[in-house]
């Protein structure tokens, strides 16, 4: 049986479509192989969302003696120009307290939901479209949002609270001295404004965190390996994160057993709540209030070499009220 | 597939295709009774469902409280397999478990009602024949496959009859054929987070995308799922590929025998199969009428003998009334205190086999346990949730239903593989590497239908005024802890560690370090010294709870690991002496 030449053909056609087509598809898909790893090369990244300083004001408020948190807030604020200072008409603006903690507001783990309602109030009032309130939290975030008072106290101010979920994270490159690639949760960065109002409390490991350890909520994965270098790490995210503003809550503060305490005798009322530009220098104000200086904390001294702000925060243009 | 399903809906609903053979319309509240079954199926499949994906803590603003909103365990309450099984191993009906008997008067007044109108495994298995049925199970085969297969159909009997003898012996083994049980495990263990998986991977590929519409639209999405249906993070569920693939295998059979699990291995359906016999409704049939026109047969859920010239297995029925729907010659009708002449209610078995599968089921109990998992060689991954009862009596409760290991919120708790023995295999335990037990959550123990964890407070489990309760104790490996063997500053599982005052506490130490860059000339590198803190444990405080475990940073064998040594429900399985005391309360 032949074969006409049009089979023939045919069949010598197909088969060189079938070869052509995959030597092309290797071609195209070729993969060169080999382990190098990828250096970050660049500027280092940075997220800056301070608005330029118009002179003459203050730089550190610190409001003191109210019993009522939220008025110790208001007052801070007020010292400090106002809210209007900060936020304009329209803004998109991130809260990001502590919120790390399955921990009652009575154990000081986590920031006071008064003060944290307050500012959500305080940015609404200043034009404030949207106002969310996020973290993402070291034990189960819905126990830590629930206990923490934050949740409900934040919603009933108006805001949009956020449960940290698994698919907001995303990667970056930070290119920083310690952290480079990170996830990092991105309802704290797609914002025109962020407010940082941490809680002042006694660590373990770094002495004392407030302002400036408050942004390893903004990572995801893997974040107990920062601990082997925790003051450098503090500082490149820092580094990464310029608030607008920072509020720092020190209406009850853990004075031991920290980051977590969990008894409440651990706790102390101090009754102060601070706010400024800086967030070095209210960390160094912070300090003060567990009994330490900024030359106990290595990450502050960090700051004010790379030029983050000023360990001497007495040099400021500061208001007590 | 559309085409199918359309024709389907036009039979059913009468229109098309006129009635074969006399053309006898069907009794209106025959009609009636076809079509509510089907809204009872969806609706309590729906109900299934839904319980299920609220088994799992979710915060909101109006909740005052740390509970769930709903019962979810529900249908495990209502299973009057798990209640004889637990009854039988324990001597008691636990708590709730009294929901069963609603079950058992619905049983009593109508039959396996339960089976064709209300069980969501068995209304998945009634989709899936109907749906996806292979050529073999089509027209003339089909008949031939829903007669009555005495042998096949006998099997969920002694199946039945085995794990109740077992449970006698003292194990609630059958808790691994229990369809709720299973259901639940395959679905929550295996479906809804493999759905999850896929949905954030889908999710990825849209970021990839660029579009910023695009990964608007499926982030939010997302959220709205990690949120009512999922949870916040991905869980993962420790071998689950059995539990799986069983279930597909399982559900895949319908192509070959319509409902294969319900007629030949449910022992669920088989309990209800003998109460059934007590039922007050039943089947009469006018023989003289019947003309084998079989469409009775091509309809049949329970393979009962629905048609003329033999006897109707009542056991086997599951009253979804698809017989007397379909026969258009007036041979079959259901009714109130029948005629028992064309009826056969006694469940037929052999006497042999009856009593092999009791000595088969109360030798296993023995036989798995010489295997060395309890009195000897007590593995030290078996770290039970907190409430737990006893080993023995765990076994005795546990049905492996898998509603803890669903309600952890952070994905601690897991089906054992052979941990726990081969008669312990999905059981839950605590993987602390994957997750730990969140320091104020009991909800494991508020959805236990059987006790196996019992119902703890905050306070007992926190130890507030009394000894908290602990479920294993941490241990440290020094060659691989960072401060320990490398000079190098740590203490992650001293922060997490929830205990007040802290089970783990640190030792500051001056340690020496080598540099890591040689001197100058390729001299030694130098010595350094360095400042570390060095954690201990103090299993007095410590409550096993595996936070330290989870967060250790040395990834892949961590540092400090859990062992379920100190669990408070053992009195053996204890290091200190002072707890063997019980005469003073810590």
């Amino acid at each position: 049986m032949n074969v006409t030449r049009r089979e023939a053909l045919k069949r010598v056609g197909a088969a060189g479509a079938v070869l052509g087509a995959s030597a092309a598809t290797a071609k195209l898909f070729f993969d060169e192989g080999g382990i190098d790893l990828k250096k970050s090369t660049g500027a280092r990244q940075t997220r800056d969302y301070r608005v330029e300083d118009d002179g003459g004001q203050v730089d550190l408020s610190i409001a003191r003696g109210d019993k009522d948190a939220a008025a110790l807030t208001r007052k801070a604020i007020e010292a400090l120009g106002g809210m209007g200072r900060f936020i304009s008409r329209g803004d998109v603006v991130a809260v990001k307290p502590n919120i790390g903690w399955d921990r009652a507001p009575i154990h000081a783990a986590n920031t006071n939901p008064e003060v944290v309602a307050e500012v959500v109030r305080l940015a609404y009032d200043a034009g404030a479209k949207t106002v969310v309130v996020t973290d993402a939290s070291c034990n189960e975030p819905n126990r830590c949002f629930k206990r923490s008072g934050i949740w409900n106290a934040a919603y009933e101010a108006g805001a949009e609270v956020i449960i940290p979920v698994e698919n907001r994270f995303r990667t970056l490159r930070m290119k920083g001295e310690v952290l480079d690639e990170w996830p990092v949760y991105t309802p704290l960065l797609n914002a025109d404004k962020v407010i940082n109002v941490p809680v002042a409390k006694h660590h373990n490991l770094a002495t004392y965190t407030g302002a400036m350890k408050n942004w390893y909520g903004v990572l995801g994965g893997r974040r107990n390996r920062l601990h082997q270098n925790i003051d450098v790490s503090v500082a490149d995210l820092a580094t990464f994160m310029q608030p607008t503003l920072t509020v720092l809550d020190a209406v009850r503060v853990l004075m031991r057993n920290g980051p977590q305490g969990g008894n409440v005798a651990d706790a102390k009322d101090l009754h102060v709540v601070a706010a400024s530009i800086d967030q070095v220098a209210i960390d160094a104000f912070g300090c003060t209030l567990i009994g330490k200086t900024a030359d106990e904390i290595p990450y502050l001294k960090m700051g004010l070499e790379r030029g983050l702000g000023t360990t001497d925060w007495q040099s400021l243009r500061t208001r007590e009220v | 597939m559309l085409q199918r399903v359309v024709s389907a809906f036009k039979r059913r609903l009468g229109v098309g295709k006129p009635r074969p053979g006399s053309g006898l319309p069907a009794r209106p509240v025959i009609r009636t009774l076809v079509w509510l079954r089907r809204a009872s199926q969806v609706g309590f499949l729906g109900l299934f469902l839904y319980l299920l994906v609220e088994t799992a803590f979710r915060g909101s603003i109006s909740k005052q409280t740390f509970d769930l909103d709903h019962k979810v365990e529900g249908f495990l309450l209502a299973d009057p397999f798990v209640a004889a099984m637990t009854f039988l191993s324990t001597k008691t009906v636990y708590k709730d478990l009294f929901w069963s008997l609603g079950v058992v008067a619905l049983t009593v007044a109508v039959g396996r009602v339960f089976c064709g109108w209300i069980c969501p495994f068995g209304t998945l298995h009634h989709f899936f024949a109907w749906i996806f049925p292979s050529r073999y199970v089509k027209g003339g085969r089909r008949v031939e496959q829903n007669k009555t297969h005495p042998v096949r159909q006998s099997i969920k009997y002694y199946l039945m009859i085995a794990f109740l003898l077992a449970a006698l012996a003292g194990s609630a083994i059958g808790g691994l054929f229990d369809p709720i049980c299973v259901a639940v495990r395959a679905i929550g263990l295996g479906v809804i987070p493999a759905l999850q998986y896929a949905a954030t991977r889908g999710s990825d590929v849209a970021y990839e995308s660029g579009s910023p519409g695009l990964q608007r639209t499926t982030d939010d999405a997302n959220v709205l799922l990690s949120q009512y249906v999922w949870s916040e993070k991905q869980f993962y569920f420790h071998q689950t590929w059995l539990i799986v693939t069983l279930l597909v295998a399982i559900l895949f059979l319908n192509r070959f025998v319509p409902r294969f699990w319900c007629r030949v291995l449910c022992p669920l359906g088989a309990f209800l199969g003998v109460l059934s016999r007590f039922a007050l409704v039943g089947m009469e049939k006018d023989h003289k009428k019947c003309t084998d026109c079989n469409l009775c047969l091509v309809h049949c859920q329970g393979a009962d003998s629905p048609q003329g010239g033999v006897k109707w297995q009542q056991d086997e029925c599951h009253m979804c009334m698809n017989c007397e729907s379909a026969c258009p010659e007036d041979v079959i009708k259901f009714r109130f205190l029948p005629s028992k002449v064309s009826t056969q209610p006694k469940v037929d078995l052999a006497r042999r086999t009856t009593l092999a599968s009791a000595a088969a089921g109360v030798i296993a109990v023995p036989a798995m346990r010489i295997a060395d998992v309890i009195d000897a060689n007590y593995d030290h991954r078996v770290i039970r949730p907190p409430g737990s009862v006893e080993e023995r009596e765990f076994l005795e409760r546990c049905i492996r239903c898998a509603e803890c290991m669903k309600v952890c919120p952070d994905n601690a708790l897991h089906p054992a593989w052979f941990e726990a023995g081969v008669e312990g295999m999905w059981t839950p335990i605590l993987i602390p590497r994957i997750g730990y037990c969140q320091h104020s959550c009991v909800l494991c123990g508020q959805v236990c239908p059987t006790g196996a964890i019992q119902k703890i407070t905050e306070k007992q489990k926190l130890g507030l005024g009394q000894k908290p309760i602990s479920i294993g104790t941490a241990f440290f490996d020094q060659g691989r802890c960072l401060p320990w063997s490398m000079g190098t500053p740590c203490i992650v599982c001293e922060e997490f560690c929830p205990t007040s005052p802290k089970a783990i506490w640190v030792e500051p130490v001056e340690v020496p370090k080598r540099s890591a860059t040689p001197g100058p000339d390729g001299e030694e590198p130098p010595m350094e010294s360095v400042r570390v803190q060095r954690p201990h444990v103090d299993p007095s405080l410590c409550i096993g709870c595996g936070a330290c475990e989870n967060v250790c940073p040395v990834q892949d064998k961590p540092a400090v690991y859990v062992t379920s040594i100190g669990e408070t429900r053992s009195k053996e399985n204890i290091i200190l002496l002072e707890n063997t005391s019980y005469t003073q309360e810590g």
